[in-house]
This record gives C-alpha cells, sequence and structure tokens, in this order.
C-alpha cells in the first residue's frame, strides 16, 4: 500500500477544474514531484493534502484512511510555503518549536529535537535571531526546519526555491536532496523549472491543465516522454510529423515529413499508419561532414543556418534538404574549439535506430 | 545643489506649514499659558503661579467629574477594544463589505446625529435611565468601529499563509489565535483601545445628549464652567486635558504607527 494515495480528485471553482481526476500513489520515503506550467493545479494539490482545501469528488488516502475529515492541525503533513510563512514575532529556535509546543513535547525532549533540527539544517548559530534579521537562504532552511522537526510523514514544497537566486537555488538543490535522505520523511515537491525537477526527484508527475500527463522516474521521462506536452516540456526537443510505414527488419520504418524515411525502436501496440510525432533530443543527433556519420542508420545532408554558443555547449541549428530543422548539440570538451562550424557549412546530421521517439497521437 | 527657484518655492512651503501649524497651536499654547497665570482675568500676564491648579484640586464637582470620566473612559474603551478586535478580524476574515460600512459608520456620522439617536434609543426603545452607563454605551458605540479599523489594516498587513501555516504545524483554530493571531495584532489593539480611551475622555457632544442629569463629565463639567466665567481654573482643567489626550496618542502611535500615518 502506498504511503499517500490520490484517488480520482477533483476540484472545481464555479465552473473552472483546476483539478481534474487525478490519480497518484506516493511511497513512503520517496522524493516525489509534481511539475507543470503556472496554473495547472499543483498547488491546489498539496493544499488539499494538507487540509486547507478539500477535494470536491475523489480521495485522500494516508496509509489507507481517509483524510476528508481530519482538519489540517491533526494530519501528520507539514508545508513549507513558498513565502516561507515564519512567524515574525518568534526567534528561529522559537518558530522551530511551535510544532513541538503544539504536539506539547515535554521539555527536555522537545529541547533535544530542536538542538538536532537546528544542527541539521546548519542554523545552530542563528537560534535567537528573528525572521527578519535572517538572509533568503537562512530563511528557508528555516521553513524547512520547523516542517521537519517532529518528523512528519509527508512533507509538502510548494516552489521553495523559487525567491531564491541560481547560485543558491542550486545549492539548496543538494542540500534538499541530502536532507530528504536524512530525514527518510516523504517529499512532494512543487515545481515550474523541470530542471529542478530532474535533478531532486525519485518520481516526477508531469502536469496539465489539472491533468496528470505523465508519472515516471526523471530519466524515464526524459528518455521516453509519452506525449508530446511532456517531450516538449522537459528539456529541448526536435518535434517533426510522422507516420507509421512498415515495419522492416523487426525496425519500424517511419515517414517523416521534411526528412524523408527513418528507422526507429519497435512500438508496439501502433498500427501502419497511425500518424503522430517524432521527436529526438538535440544531444541525441550527431553532426559531422564526413564519413563517421553515414555509418548511422539515419543520416541527412544539410547547412548550418544557426549557432547559439552556450558555453559548455553548442547548439547548432541545421536546415535539411528536405526542409526540415533540425538541432543539434555538441558539447565544447576540447579546450579553445568552440565553434566547429560555421553558419553555411554543408553538414551530415544523424542519429542511431534506437534513439528518439515516436509519439502516437 | 538646489535650484533657486527650487529654493524659493521650499521656502514658501516651509512659511505655509508654519502658518497653519501656528494656527493649530497657538490658541492651545494660549490657554497652557494663561493657566498658569497669577490672575482672575485671561487678559494680561501678570505673573507666574500653581494657584489654579490648586484649585481645580479642591474643587469637589471637578474632582468627581474626572472620576466619571475616567471610569467611563476605561469601562467604555476596554469593552469597545474587546468587540471592536472581534469586528476588525470579523471583517477581514470574511472581506464582507457591509460590515465594514456598518462599523465605520458611526465614525463617520455626525456626533449630533449619533447623540440624538442614541438618546431617543435609550429613552423610548429601551427605557434607560439615563446616566453612567447610558453613557458608557454612547461611548462604546463610537469608538468600536475606530479599534475595528486599526486591527483590520493590522491584519491586513499580515502574510495569509502565517496563519494557514500555524495550523499546519499542529494549532488548532484557538491555539492559532492565542499564538500567532493576536501577538501580531496586539499594536493594533492596543493603539486601537488608546484611541477609544482618548475619544471618550474628550467627548462632549454624544455625552452631553446621554447624561441626563446628575452625572457630569470632565467635558461637561467645564462647559458649564465657562457658561459663567471662564476661569484659569478652566485653562488648568484643560491643560491637563491636553496633555493626557496628547500621551495616549504618542501611545497609540507607539504601538502601531501606521495610525498616524493615515494608513488606517
Ligand atoms: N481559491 C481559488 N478560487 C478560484 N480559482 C482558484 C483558486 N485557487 C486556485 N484557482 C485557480 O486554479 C488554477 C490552479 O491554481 P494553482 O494555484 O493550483 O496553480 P499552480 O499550478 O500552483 O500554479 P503556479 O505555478 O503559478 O503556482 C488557477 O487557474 C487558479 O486561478
Ligand atoms: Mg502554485
Amino acid at each position: 500500500m502506498s504511503l499517500l494515495e490520490l484517488k480520482n480528485v477533483t476540484r472545481r471553482f464555479g465552473d473552472f477544474t483546476a483539478v481534474d481526476n487525478v490519480s497518484l500513489n506516493i511511497e513512503a520515503g520517496e522524493f516525489f514531484t509534481l511539475l507543470g506550467p503556472s496554473g495547472c493545479g499543483k498547488t491546489t494539490i498539496l493544499r488539499m493534502i494538507a487540509g486547507f482545501d478539500l477535494p470536491d469528488a475523489g480521495q485522500i488516502l494516508l496509509d489507507g484512511k481517509d483524510l476528508a475529515d481530519t482538519p489540517p492541525e491533526q494530519r501528520p503533513v507539514r508545508t513549507v510555503f513558498q513565502s516561507y510563512a515564519l512567524f515574525p514575532h518568534m526567534t528561529v529556535a522559537q518558530n522551530i518549536s511551535f510544532p513541538l509546543k503544539m504536539a506539547r513535547i515535554p521539555g527536555k525532549e522537545a529541547a533535544k529535537m530542536l538542538h538536532e533540527t537546528l544542527e541539521l539544517v546548519h542554523l545552530a548559530d542563528k537560534a535567537d535571531a528573528y525572521p527578519h534579521e535572517l538572509s533568503g537562504g537562512q530563511k528557508q532552511r528555516v521553513a524547512l526546519a520547523r516542517g521537519l522537526v517532529n518528523r512528519p510523514r509527508v512533507l509538502l514544497l510548494d516552489e521553495p526555491l523559487g525567491a531564491l537566486d541560481a547560485k543558491l537555488r542550486e545549492e539548496m538543490q543538494v542540500d534538499l536532496i541530502n536532507l530528504q535522505k536524512e530525514v527518510g520523511v516523504t517529499f512532494v515537491f512543487v515545481t515550474h523549472a523541470q530542471v529542478e525537477a530532474l535533478a531532486l526527484s525519485h518520481r516526477i508527475a508531469v502536469m496539465r491543465d489539472g491533468r496528470v500527463e505523465q508519472v515516471d522516474e526523471p530519466s524515464r521521462l526524459y528518455g521516453s516522454p509519452q506525449t508530446r506536452f511532456v517531450a516538449d516540456f522537459i528539456g529541448h526537443i526536435n518535434m517533426l510529423e510522422a507516420q507509421v510505414l512498415e515495419p522492416a527488419h523487426g525496425q519500424f520504418r517511419l515517414g517523416v515529413s521534411g526528412l524523408g524515411e527513418i528507422m526507429t525502436q519497435p512500438l508496439h501496440g501502433v498500427a501502419v499508419g497511425s500518424k503522430g510525432t517524432f521527436a529526438i533530443r538535440p544531444e541525441q543527433v550527431r553532426i559531422g561532414v564526413h564519413g563517421e556519420i553515414q555509418e548511422l542508420k539515419n543520416h541527412f545532408p544539410g547547412t548550418v543556418r544557426h549557432f547559439l554558443y552556450r558555453g559548455d555547449v553548442t547548439v547548432y541549428k541545421v536546415s535539411l534538404a528536405n526542409g526540415a530543422v533540425i538541432e543539434a548539440l555538441l558539447p565544447n570538451s576540447a579546450p579553445g574549439r568552440a565553434e566547429l562550424f560555421r553558419v553555411g557549412d554543408a553538414v551530415n546530421v544523424g542519429w542511431r535506430h534506437d534513439a528518439g521517439v515516436f509519439l502516437h497521437e | 545643489m538646489t535650484v533657486s527657484g527650487a529654493g524659493h518655492r521650499g521656502f514658501w512651503l516651509w512659511a505655509t506649514s508654519l502658518g497653519v501649524y501656528a494656527f493649530l497651536y497657538v490658541p492651545l499654547l494660549i490657554v497652557v499659558v494663561y493657566s498658569f497665570n497669577d490672575s482672575r482675568l485671561n487678559a494680561e500676564w501678570v505673573g507666574f503661579t500653581w494657584h489654579w491648579y490648586d484649585v481645580l484640586l479642591h474643587d469637589e464637582d471637578m474632582l468627581a467629574a474626572v472620576g466619571n470620566s475616567l471610569f467611563i473612559a476605561t469601562v467604555s474603551s476596554l469593552i469597545a477594544t474587546v468587540l471592536g478586535t472581534m469586528a476588525g478580524i470579523a471583517m477581514h476574515r470574511y472581506g464582507v463589505k457591509a460590515l465594514t460600512f456598518m462599523a465605520l459608520t458611526p465614525v463617520a456620522m455626525p456626533e449630533i446625529l449619533l447623540g440624538v439617536s442614541l438618546l431617543l434609543f435609550f429613552i423610548q426603545v429601551i427605557n434607560l435611565t439615563l446616566g453612567l452607563v447610558s453613557i458608557i454605551i454612547a461611548h462604546i458605540t463610537f469608538s468600536i468601529g475606530f479599534v475595528a479599523v486599526i486591527v483590520r489594516a493590522r491584519l491586513a498587513g499580515i502574510d495569509e499563509s502565517i496563519f494557514e501555516a500555524a495550523r499546519d504545524l499542529g494549532a488548532s483554530p484557538w491555539e492559532t489565535f492565542r499564538h500567532v493571531t493576536f501577538p501580531l495584532i496586539l499594536p493594533g489593539v492596543v493603539a486601537g483601545g488608546l484611541m477609544a480611551f482618548t475619544l471618550s475622555i474628550d467627548d462632549f457632544v454624544i455625552t452631553f445628549f446621554t447624561a441626563g442629569v446628575g452625572v457630569s463629565t470632565l467635558p461637561l463639567r467645564v462647559y458649564s464652567m465657562i457658561k459663567i466665567a471662564v476661569t484659569p481654573e478652566v485653562n488648568a482643567v484643560s491643560t491637563l486635558l491636553m496633555l493626557l489626550t496628547l500621551t495616549m496618542i504618542v501611545l497609540a502611535s507607539k504601538f502601531s504607527p501606521d495610525v498616524l500615518r493615515g494608513k488606517t
């Protein structure tokens, strides 16, 4: 049995459906992420799990028990708010001790738990500071500590890194992973930043307009997206209209508009003639001038149209003879050589037959 | 450096505001100065004396009036603070326009109207004998709005998720109020209470209508004294009243700086 279970949860505001028949199973000890664009219903789901809002239909179960009649203060669930929501009239120590006080944990034990938690988030020297005396990252850690101090079953985090600058964000990501491992509490994390979701999560649910599109591990979500939306939302991807021609030699032949025929990995349950999208990541597309590309199953001649130097990598936009434009990504690993091709260069692009996915419509 | 034009404009601005402040404060200052004047008349400066304050302290009627005023102000401001705080929280929580409107109406209504309607209400509707009780009820009526507005302004400045965080961390609605909401609005509550006290001590019109015979308050007593003659004893009592009011306002602004900045 999963620790936290959402069964066909729906929430409407007026005639607008913010959460539409969502079912999720979140396991104990998991770092689970809700990922999706702004307004897709992520916060609404968290608020229903925390108990600030109730589903119009469906159930939320914790350890198999329906939470519908349990008020927020009695759910073993804590929230880290995007605004941190620290109590401005209490010191760091008082903020973190608040849930202990509410749970009526005796003084000695509470002091020990407070101390351990302060150590856990490296805030021992700030125990007597007030929230307005802290930096953004420190406030963030107080909010985390306050949520974790009496070890809830689930910690909900609503875009907790949203207000931090890029550098601190990366640091906090590492801290979050370690923290979650250390305390073993189930995290339900909300973000619209796909990089963050990929870096942190055990599993990710990609959401769109109140519905869950796909739930998977980061690498599978990135490597085998199941819908155009997921493919497009996570990372960069080339997408071309395609049609299944026929299975050949245990491989599939696709007709791709602006490209021609390509070979792809076997697809199951897809009939000949079905239409869809062929999607391939820029880093899976090889680019070169010589023979090595021609040895790949799929290869096409083209001309470099643009390139975008990004420091670690350079992205080339290549227009192919039949009209398609493909992005290829080349790492700049050799020192001093960032610009392998120039605009107007004739090149070959190609990819292995098992690279890329066909997304059935 | 300042352009000379701007300098001129600065000068006129200064001069005008100086004029306005003089207009406001010179009469008050004269009252204070003449309370120390060693003469029966408020006409010319004769010499310094504490005499009028001494007279004041031996004026039985005056002392009774002061006692009444303090009692009325204390009781009415305490009750108004409790009710006004509840009203302010309700106004914030439910955001019902009508609530805000109803609490504010007594604040904006001409005092004479409020005085007359309260008088009619006490006599004709509930058949209450006019006296301390009726004055206290009247004062509560017009103070509640002030307290409510100040408390609501305080609440409006607080991030709503703080209250949710308290619930989330295990606090019941009552514990949330006790440990989070109340401490955060306390400055507003205290400021509101001090305002209510000041308003009560100073009130003349509404008290005049609702006092009936027999009970007198400080402002009523001063009024009846000047009907006979303005002696420096009136100056002395006015000076003390001014001092008390000022202290209250300064205290209120200390607790809730927004009150004086007109942010309510
Ligand atoms: N109390 C409410 N009343 C009316 N509509 C609401 C309410 N709460 C949320 N919504 C609507 O529901 C939709 C989902 O909101 P939600 O806050 O869950 O989005 P989100 O995925 O968290 O977005 P973001 O990334 O911007 O925080 C939005 O269109 C929002 O306008
Ligand atoms: Mg949100």
